[in-house]
């Protein structure tokens, strides 16, 4: 073992360099409203960085309550005047061009992502961008289908959806929002991410591209004040909110009594668990996709594991070596395993929040890769001696790293898996299918991935119980979200 | 002989955890007829009462849940078959509490009894109805599965004191989760003999909580109770909706704000409390 160890860390990688022209980033960036862009010298601008370099990429147009009521009147006079009258036919084929456009520029997609986000240009050319198309290509197809949806025999739109999206996944949490939000026949404000907003105003080319009715979708780039003035907007009917619980209740608190409809999909702190009979090579796999897919930014990691007492010592020992083998950097290597953390203040919070672990007595362990010297980097880390009480295993980190648990029996794992205010995915890994599934039954979350972690499609219904939200999207249960039902 | 005789009353009080306690905190208040005349001296439930019944009902829903759904199914029939049998008794008290002619009265509970049937029925058609199989892009058998919320807290309508409570209470419960109701504090009589014969109709002690006392005083508490995941606000007063729904951001709660009677409110509610939970299991030789 150790003289394949040896060999496999000797082994060099020449890099394989994704090139950036593709993307072809402008210099500066409006808000998308009524089908046009609005010029950025009208409004503040704040700038969108590449995590990995720290090099500005553009200047963006920072959106204002002004401009949140434009958009929000422009979605209101589209859905009044023209999307409430489209026909699902109609609005079904403008999906499929979306779709169809998307798959048509999804290298630039993917470039443009990954050099605005730091994600692996392997991932965002893999899962991201791939991904986005299927979901307009799903949702098209319920366009014209809502009476056999399941909600009745003539289901209607809600209006304006305002809709608020995180910088882990920006394109596919845009088209995870628009996507079934059109097809219901709703009009949209999109508010992306401060830190990712390229790829969603790369998408109102596209939008502009499918020739889309004016105002129906429009998107409006800024920070916190944006969100959150369109969240109060009282033209806006119903808030679809993707981001940290703390966010999320804020949320909640603020439209009570508004009559809006809310669907949120927040944060987690997802347990996979580890059964001595489980294939011990898939498991150490799946350990990583788990925790260091999407440098853990991703709300429902596989950040607590939880692995039987007999087959611990084993798996960490394998799974310290694998982490030793990630390649961590240049995010448009496409050799890369793990990129950049996506800005300061979320390279902050995990250092902070690892620090906690130590403080606390948990031992930790890094991979020993070297980091870049500009950017925003962290080496994938894992814990061991957690405790439950830990707050490494009680907040979400955002990050790679990695908290390992211990249980003896079926229900131990159950109870500790459960012990968590959060709900959205935990992962079940057993060659027992009968256990797999009586474990499943008792978890509480929304998403349960058996020897397989962090898989997505759209047909799939995606989003958290208790603290981690409510109401789903994907598949015929995320129409609902933007249904009058 | 007969015309002296003197009424044996009945003591009205909580119902949680299959037992009929007082009020921990000993309290009562009065609850009169339409006419103003007193009916009894019911239990006023404290905050502690509200608490206790929720850790009941979270014992309880994990029991309800592992119950076959053609048995809930039969549980909750069961109770209609109960109130059946004491229809009279039920119609009366409606009609003491709410001041309507007995004809109306009758018609209610007969209506609420219905929609008690309508519920049962559902418990085992809920999974086929609201989740499936989805056909992923990969070697994965993927299902969907709705499963309760947990433990849901309910406001009971002030007015239709029995026939009201039937969508609050068996929506929730149909699909798998416990209740903690507060019953109407003005109207509760009916509400407190539905639960008397709940007692009898094998639901695990716990399912089916319900309180007498004051809105303004357990209303918050349910919203801000951590151990609560669903809150019906429906029949919450108007100006109490808005803060009770913000208070219950407090740890995510879904929360109902319908008030109708209809069947489209009714499957709302039902959806409101239930979560969908989606299973990849992987393909493979």
């Amino acid at each position: 073992m150790e003289s394949l160890h040896s060999q496999l860390g000797g082994l060099q990688y020449d890099a394989a360099p994704e090139s950036a022209a593709v993307a072809n980033i402008q210099k500066e960036y409006g808000l998308f409203i009524n089908g046009r862009f609005t010029s950025p010298a009208d409004h503040k601008t704040f700038s969108t960085i590449n995590p990995a370099t720290e090099e500005t990429l553009s200047m963006i147009a920072l959106a204002d309550t002004k401009d949140v009521d434009s958009a929000v009147q422009s979605a209101k006079r589209a859905y009044e005047k023209v999307w409430s009258k489209t026909t699902g036919v109609q609005r079904a084929k403008y999906l499929y061009r979306i779709a169809r456009l998307i798959q048509e520029r999804s290298r630039e997609f993917a470039v443009t992502e990954t050099l605005d986000n730091g994600k692996p240009i392997r991932e965002t050319r893999d899962i991201d961008v791939p991904l986005a198309a299927a979901h307009f290509f799903y949702y098209a197809g319920w366009a014209d289908k809502l009476s056999h949806a399941g909600f009745g025999q003539d289901p209607q739109p809600l209006g304006v959806a305002g809709q608020i999206i995180p910088w882990n996944f920006p394109l596919l949490m845009a088209a995870w929002k628009l996507a079934p939000a059109l097809a219901a026949g709703n009009t949209c404000v999109l508010k992306p991410a401060e830190t990712t907003p390229l790829t969603a105003l790369l998408l109102a080319e596209i939008l502009q591209q499918a020739e889309l009715p004016e105002g129906v979708v429009n998107i409006i780039t800024g920070d916190g004040t944006t969100g959150a003035a369109l969240v109060e907007h009282p033209d806006v009917n119903k808030i679809a909110f993707t981001g940290s619980t703390g966010v999320g209740r804020m949320i909640q608190q603020r439209i009570a009594g508004s009559g809006k409809h809310l669907t949120l999909e927040l944060g987690g702190k997802g347990a996979n668990i580890v059964f001595e009979d489980a294939p011990i090579d898939e498991v150490v796999e799946g350990i990583i996709d788990g925790i260091f897919f999407n440098q853990g930014h991703v709300c429902c990691a596989g950040s607590r594991l939880l692995v039987q007492e007999s087959i611990a010592e084993d798996v960490l020992r394998r799974l310290m070596r694998r982490v030793e083998q990630l390649r961590v950097g240049d995010p448009m290597d496409k050799n890369t395993d793990v990129g950049a953390i996506n800005s300061a203040e979320q390279l902050a919070r995990i250092t902070e929040l690892t620090a906690a672990g130590e403080g606390e007595g948990a031992t930790r362990l890094t991979s020993t890769c070297v980091l870049p010297s500009t950017g925003f980097w962290f080496a994938p880390t894992v814990f061991t001696n957690v405790s439950q009480s830990h707050r490494i295993a009680r907040e979400e980190i955002f990050g790679p790293v990695l908290s390992i648990l211990t249980f003896r029996t079926p229900e131990e794992a159950v109870q500790k898996a459960n012990n968590t205010n959060y709900g959205l995915a935990c992962g079940v890994w057993s060659e027992k299918g009968s256990r797999t599934l009586w474990v499943a039954e008792r978890l509480r979350a929304g998403v349960i991935w058996a020897n397989t972690y962090n898989k997505f499609d759209p047909t799939s219904p995606f989003g958290g119980v208790r603290e981690s939200g409510f109401g789903r999207e994907g598949g015929r249960q995320g129409l609902e979200a933007y249904l009058n039902v | 002989m007969s015309e002296n005789r003197l009424e044996v009353r009945k003591t009205y009080k909580l119902l949680m955890n299959g037992a009929f306690p007082r009020s921990e905190s000993g309290r009562t208040y009065e609850v009169v007829d339409a006419e103003g005349t007193f009916i009894a001296n019911v239990a006023q439930a404290s905050r502690k009462d509200l608490r206790d019944a929720v850790v009941a009902a979270r014992a309880a829903q994990a029991k309800w849940w592992s119950q076959s759904a053609y048995n809930r199914g039969q549980v909750i029939y069961r109770l209609a078959e109960m109130a059946e049998a004491r229809h009279d008794e039920i119609a009366e008290a409606v009609e003491v509490c709410e001041g309507v002619k007995s004809k109306e009265a009758r018609k209610s509970v007969s209506r609420g009894i219905d929609r008690m049937v309508w519920y049962a029925g559902w418990t085992d058609k809920i999974t086929q109805v609201f989740g499936g199989a989805n056909p992923v892009a990969g070697p994965y058998f993927n299902f969907s599965l709705p499963v309760p919320s947990g433990v849901v807290a309910a406001i009971a309508h002030p007015a239709l004191s029995f026939e009201g409570i039937i969508d609050v209470i068996f929506g929730p419960v149909a699909a798998g989760n416990a209740v903690v109701l507060l019953a109407s504090t003005e109207r509760p009589i009916p509400a407190v003999l539905l639960g008397e014969m709940s007692a009898v109709s094998d639901f695990p002690g716990g399912v089916l909580n319900i309180l007498t006392g004051q809105v303004e005083e357990l209303a918050p508490v349910m919203a801000s109770h951590e151990d609560i995941d669903g809150f019906d606000v429906g029949h919450a007063p108007e100006e109490e909706r808005a803060s009770l729904i913000s208070a219950s951001a407090g740890s995510i709660k879904r929360v109902f704000e319908g008030h109708g009677t209809d069947e489209v409110t009714a499957m709302r509610r039902m959806r409101t409390f239930i979560e969908t939970s989606t299973v990849w299991h992987t393909k493979g030789q």
